[in-house]
């Protein structure tokens, strides 16, 4: 897998900034810290959401990290967060590579903390927090005492663009490299890459007015209908 | 040989049919029992034709992962469980996560197979298929929806007790309230038959030209990020990246362009047939049938045809 390009803050994280700046604008107080696993040069993607507002910049790295599955991941985060107490720990709704729903869940139990996931509402009010889950069946409100663990969906806010002067001020803000407290080896395993299975011969035509008697056709030859 | 237990995810009294995939294809390669958490839940698991542990308790009474990450990791560490299998959900996946973190054991997802040892998922946007493997004494493993049938098992039912014992704060999460949207007809992941409807539509109340068509073929009403963003149908319906992952054996669009955020959701559909007026619509890369045309000319005869066919 090519991992030498350009890296980025995932979309879905800039929900879990936007809602922790918006949490701290709302309070009046607070600090703002982002953190990250990854190669020494994702501090650039950190500094995006630096550029947004964040207060300062954590990056967990270390060589030993390559290759690191869920539970590797789940342990580092864990480690550093634990240093850094933090009352809220807000994660994006998926990792935009692996698409993956699972990490926070993994984190919370690490830290024996509560966890609300899929939120696309989040409201702190003094020791708690309550979130609204979506879900396949429906909208679940659920609380959960501080500190805690959320994953916000896209759905919750629209991030804001990093400012000129945010992006030149966030090259000024702390930003901080660590190594994991904690490493472990990978517990899953990639056997073998091979490509997907090619489709069946896609058949294209234009409507000339009997288009839904030819896909009734169609289906039918498909034994569909 | 696998000694499997399928954690059973249930909902207005049945159990989810992806989970009962789950266990039908674990019991084609092992030993599989299952494991029904909820509260007045002994009924629906003497509903399965396997042995299936009943953690039947008001404390884990509501849809949260922790209590049950508790429930499942002492079933596994008594009854020596080498397995433990999900289908899909915003709760299979939460538990299974927090599983895997108490027991040190490795969670591999978005499988669409199993055969007692590897798994297979195809990843990166379906662009590879990759086989899986676990180097911890316990696997686990999170099913793609829609990725399996149902097969009929073969066993007695047994229900037996599991104990709650739950952590401090495995318990202190708490469900407020639960708003659950109307279901009209099949949902779609248990949908054989999906019509979905994006922006092509161009208006609400035009989701019921998906409507029929989807109730005339017997299937089920999707929808792409697009349209449920504007309000025109609910998020329980949304299929791609932020949504579902659906592959039902005929998926229909309607108006859909087909970018890849879509297209990560729905293109393991067996047969895909779209309409769309745009002849460049990415979408008609990867369907079987691509109709360029109107779809507000087409759909009406072609829910006629089906409905006259099927009468």
């Amino acid at each position: 897998m090519d991992r030498s390009g350009e890296l980025a803050i995932s979309d879905f994280d800039t929900y879990a900034v936007e809602e922790a700046l918006k949490l701290k604008e709302s309070a009046g107080e607070g600090e703002v810290v982002v953190v990250s696993m990854g190669p020494e040069r994702a501090m650039d993607a950190l500094r995006k959401a630096l550029a947004m507002g964040a207060d300062r910049a954590v990056l967990i790295t270390d060589s030993a990290l390559e290759g690191a599955d869920l539970l590797v991941t789940a342990k580092a985060l864990a480690g550093a967060l634990e240093g850094e107490a933090p009352d809220l720990v807000l994660f994006g709704q998926q990792s935009a590579d692996g698409g993956g729903a699972v990490l926070w869940a993994a984190v919370a139990e690490r830290l024996r903390r509560p966890v609300i996931s899929q939120a696309s509402e989040l409201t702190v009010d003094g020791a708690s927090v309550t979130g609204k889950r979506q879900t396949e069946f429906g909208y679940d409100s659920i609380r959960a005492p501080l500190p805690a663990i959320v994953a916000v969906s896209d759905a919750i806010n629209t991030p804001r663009y990093p400012s000129l002067k945010g992006i030149m001020g966030a090259k000024k803000k702390p930003q901080e490299t660590v190594a994991p407290s904690a490493a472990g080896d990978a517990a899953t395993t990639v056997v073998e890459l091979s490509p997907p299975p090619p489709r069946g011969e896609a058949r294209k035509i234009e409507d000339d007015g009997s288009a839904a008697e030819q896909i009734v056709e169609f289906l039918a030859e498909k034994r569909l209908v | 040989m696998a000694k499997t237990l399928v954690f059973l995810e249930h909902h207005d009294g049945a159990i989810q049919k992806n989970a009962l995939a789950v266990l039908s294809k674990a019991a084609s390669v092992g030993d599989a029992h299952g494991v029904v958490i909820g509260s007045g839940v002994r009924d629906v698991a003497a509903s399965v034709n396997t042995t299936v542990w009943v953690a039947d308790d008001e404390r884990v009474a509501a849809p949260l992962p922790q209590p049950r990450v508790d429930v499942i990791a002492k079933l596994v560490r008594d009854e020596g469980y080498d397995t433990v299998l999900f289908g899909q959900s915003v709760l299979a996946a939460d538990t299974a996560a927090g599983l895997a973190a108490r027991l040190d054991a490795g969670l591999n997802w978005g499988l669409v197979d199993f055969d007692g040892t590897q798994g297979r998922a195809p990843q990166l946007q379906d662009t590879v298929v990759v086989e899986v493997g676990w180097s911890s004494p316990v696997r686990i493993g999170i099913f793609r929806s829609g990725s399996l049938d149902v097969g009929e098992l073969s066993g007695a039912n047994e229900v037996k007790d599991a104990a709650v014992e739950l952590e401090d704060f495995s318990t202190a999460a708490e469900m407020l309230e639960q708003a659950h949207a109307e279901q009209q007809g099949p949902s779609i992941e248990d949908a054989d038959v999906i019509v979905a409807g994006g922006r092509g539509l161009g208006e609400p109340e035009k989701f019921s030209l998906a409507e029929e068509l989807a109730s005339a073929l017997g299937g089920a009403v999707a929808a792409t990020r697009a349209v449920v963003d504007a309000g025109w149908y609910p998020y329980s319906a949304q299929v791609g990246q932020t949504g579902k992952t659906v592959s039902p054996k005929l998926y229909v669009a309607l108006g859909i362009s087909g970018a890849i955020q879509h297209k990560v959701g729905m293109q393991g559909s067996n047969v895909i047939v779209a309409i769309n007026k745009d002849a460049n619509a990415p979408i008609f890369e990867f369907s079987d049938l691509g109709v360029v045309g109107d779809l507000h000319e087409i759909v009406p005869k072609l829910t006629e045809l089906v409905r006259a066919r099927k009468s």
